[in-house]
């Protein structure tokens, strides 16, 4: 399973900011689509960054003044991005040993979406309920009991 | 008038395609307490169970036994089947807003994706899912022909319809004629001259798509042997790395099984089964005649991407396999319905969690949904679409609490049934579907098969005396 079968069911959207842009304007961002980053793209669209709320929240923790200052100087950058033919084990993997709750994926330098650590989980989840609930269905055919049983 | 949902005014849901999917919807849908829920499945077909019946390989029977989990969704009172009756065609859209407060889509994933390659389209190339619906009796395929008289076939793609094509074209006679195969395709295979299968993968033996038993049963067949190339099935240092940082037991096992094939002695049995990899198809080489003579490959090399996925990365190195079939197996997509957003770029309808989205606004179109691989994209077991579609139903629940739904101006069971039959004469109702399901049982049973399928609607019609 890869990347693309989290991607076909989010519709076509990605939540993206400018550098210049203010934290105060990608906060209201993040708040209005109860998402956890923004990929930050240049003119171009070519992702750049991504800002957090991670990110914003440990500039909070010593400066008060956040909200005004621009996404450039609090987005990480190097940002390790997939792509959509990337495995869904192999990343999950990646996600977890780097710590990267979010991961933009790209296509020729194109922004094509975004998947969050909670989009992986779920996705391997629903793998392995499905497989169990097809395991489970073959072992019960045609034993007497299936007759009666709830499949 | 009150939100739908209860006994005077319950709630009418369209379901179009009667695979997996959709019957796992079916379900979750009447299986809400405090809400009454009226389902209307349709197919194009007059059998459901879509793959199930369609896809699944017939010496696969096992499988199949989850239909019994559908026929007791079918027995519900609220559910009624119309089969052969054609979404877009026999009823259009406007019809289905006019009598249901939702519709959902559960049409799959039904074409193939293309290679590619030059001498795609040469007499002998395939796609791989054309086989599989001809040999599992699908009424559009039936008429199919595939020249078994060639010795040496290539299957492009190593994942479960690559290893089911592989597998049907090296089963004996014998093997066969116990499953419900089709009877011309049971014909036809019975007088199969073929000798050679090449299974070919473009990565490596770590991530090769099948699984372990879909391997351990190629190795295990009565007249035809497996093997493969030992510097093939030797993990790279990439694939090493990734094992050891990641010890993934069901991979470790895979290649384990791989390089015992490799160690096999020459084969005594008709037929060999060539597993290959780190190779990709570049070209069908054919004769004057047009007709396939050869696949020529390029080896490949694989890469990490940024996230940690090997990859394969085509080399300079070519070599071409005579070869006078081509099956190809690289990767599915659904079908645009009339009316309803299409995701080009996925092959999906265009969706969130579900909800079908308008393409300008990306915002959810009222009362349409979609789940499946027609939701998804072709990933999956058969189980995979019960979590798919419980997230769709969902949506579809949360929607109507919300009182986002279409009003139907004629939203009773009989006045569709009165469409339909107005539309479509000849629909399979359920009650109809078991009776050609008992006939076909009949069929099978003085021969010791499972069944033997009616293979066109034609005589489908015929048995239900119309």
């Amino acid at each position: 399973m890869n990347i693309t079968s989290i991607l076909a069911s989010k519709g076509a959207r990605v939540f993206t900011t400018r550098p210049e842009h203010s934290i105060r304007q990608a906060l209201a961002l993040l708040a209005e689509h109860n998402v956890g980053a923004l990929v930050v793209v240049d003119e171009a669209a070519r992702p750049v960054g991504i800002l957090s709320e991670r990110d914003i929240v440990r500039e909070a923790a010593s400066d008060e003044g956040v909200f005004s200052r621009a996404v450039r100087e609090i987005m990480t950058r190097d940002v390790i991005v997939g792509l959509p033919q990337d495995d869904l084990m192999t990343v999950s993997h990646t996600m977890t040993e780097n710590r990267i709750r979010h991961l933009p994926i790209v296509e020729n330098d194109r922004l094509l979406g975004i998947v969050s650590i909670g989009d992986i989980v779920k996705a391997q989840r629903d793998k392995y309920q499905g497989e169990v609930d097809t395991l489970q269905a073959q072992i019960l055919a045609g034993t007497p009991e299936q007759a009666e049983r709830k499949v | 008038m009150a939100q739908p949902g209860t006994d005077g005014h319950p709630l009418r849901v369209a379901i179009i395609g009667a695979g997996p999917a959709g019957y796992y919807a079916a379900d979750q849908l009447l299986r809400q307490s405090g809400l009454v829920v009226e389902v209307d499945m349709f197919d194009r077909l007059p059998t459901p169970y879509g793959l199930v019946r369609a896809g699944v390989a017939p010496d696969h029977q096992k499988i199949k036994s989850v239909t019994a989990a559908f026929d007791k969704v079918a027995a519900n009172p609220r559910f009624r089947s119309y089969g052969y009756v054609d979404f877009g065609k026999d009823l259009t859209l406007a019809d289905l807003r006019a009598h249901y407060h939702q519709i959902l889509y559960s049409t799959g994933a039904q074409t193939d994706r293309r290679m590619d390659i030059p001498g795609e389209d040469l007499r002998g190339s395939h796609p791989a899912t054309e086989f599989v619906a001809w040999y599992n009796g699908h009424p559009d395929y039936r008429d199919c022909r595939f020249d078994l008289q060639e010795e040496r076939a290539a299957v492009v793609g190593v994942g479960n319809v690559a290893v089911d094509v592989a597998r049907i074209l090296c089963r004996s006679a014998e093997e066969l004629a116990t499953t419900d195969i089709s009877d011309y395709a049971l014909d036809a295979l019975r007088r199969s001259r073929i000798k050679e299968v090449y299974l070919l993968g473009r990565r490596g033996p770590a991530q090769a798509a099948f699984t372990n038993p879909e391997i351990k049963e190629l190795g295990e067949l009565a007249d035809a042997d497996i093997t493969a190339l030992p510097e093939e099935v030797e993990l790279d240092a990439l694939s090493r790395a990734a094992l050891e940082r990641s010890p993934d037991r069901a991979t470790l096992k895979k290649v384990e099984i791989l390089q015992g094939y490799a160690l096999r002695n020459a084969s005594v049995k008709s037929r060999t089964l060539i597993v290959r990899f780190l190779v990709s198809p570049v070209e069908l080489v054919g004769n004057a005649a047009g007709q396939v003579t050869a696949i020529r490959l390029v080896k490949n090399e694989l890469y990490a991407t940024p996230a940690g996925t090997l990859q394969p990365r085509a080399t300079n190195r070519f070599e071409e396999l005579p070869v006078g079939l081509v099956f190809r197996s690289v990767g599915y997509r659904g079908v645009p319905l009339p009316g309803v957003p299409f995701n080009e770029k996925w092959g999906v309808i265009l969706n969130e969690k579900g909800r079908v989205l308008a393409p300008d606004t990306q915002q959810p179109v009222v009362g349409e949904y979609a789940a499946g691989w027609i939701k998804r994209g072709p990933t999956g077991v058969i189980g995979t679409n019960k979590p798919d579609a419980a997230e769709t139903v969902t949506g579809m629940l949360e929607d109507l609490t919300r009182g986002v739904y279409l009003h139907p101006s004629q939203p009773t069971a009989d006045a569709a049934e009165a469409l339909i039959r107005l539309r479509q004469p000849d629909y399979v109702s359920y009650a109809d579907w078991l009776r050609l399901n008992e006939l076909e049982i009949s069929r099978g049973r003085p021969l010791g098969r499972p069944r033997v399928k009616f293979t066109s609607v034609e005589e489908m019609l015929a048995a239900l005396g119309r």
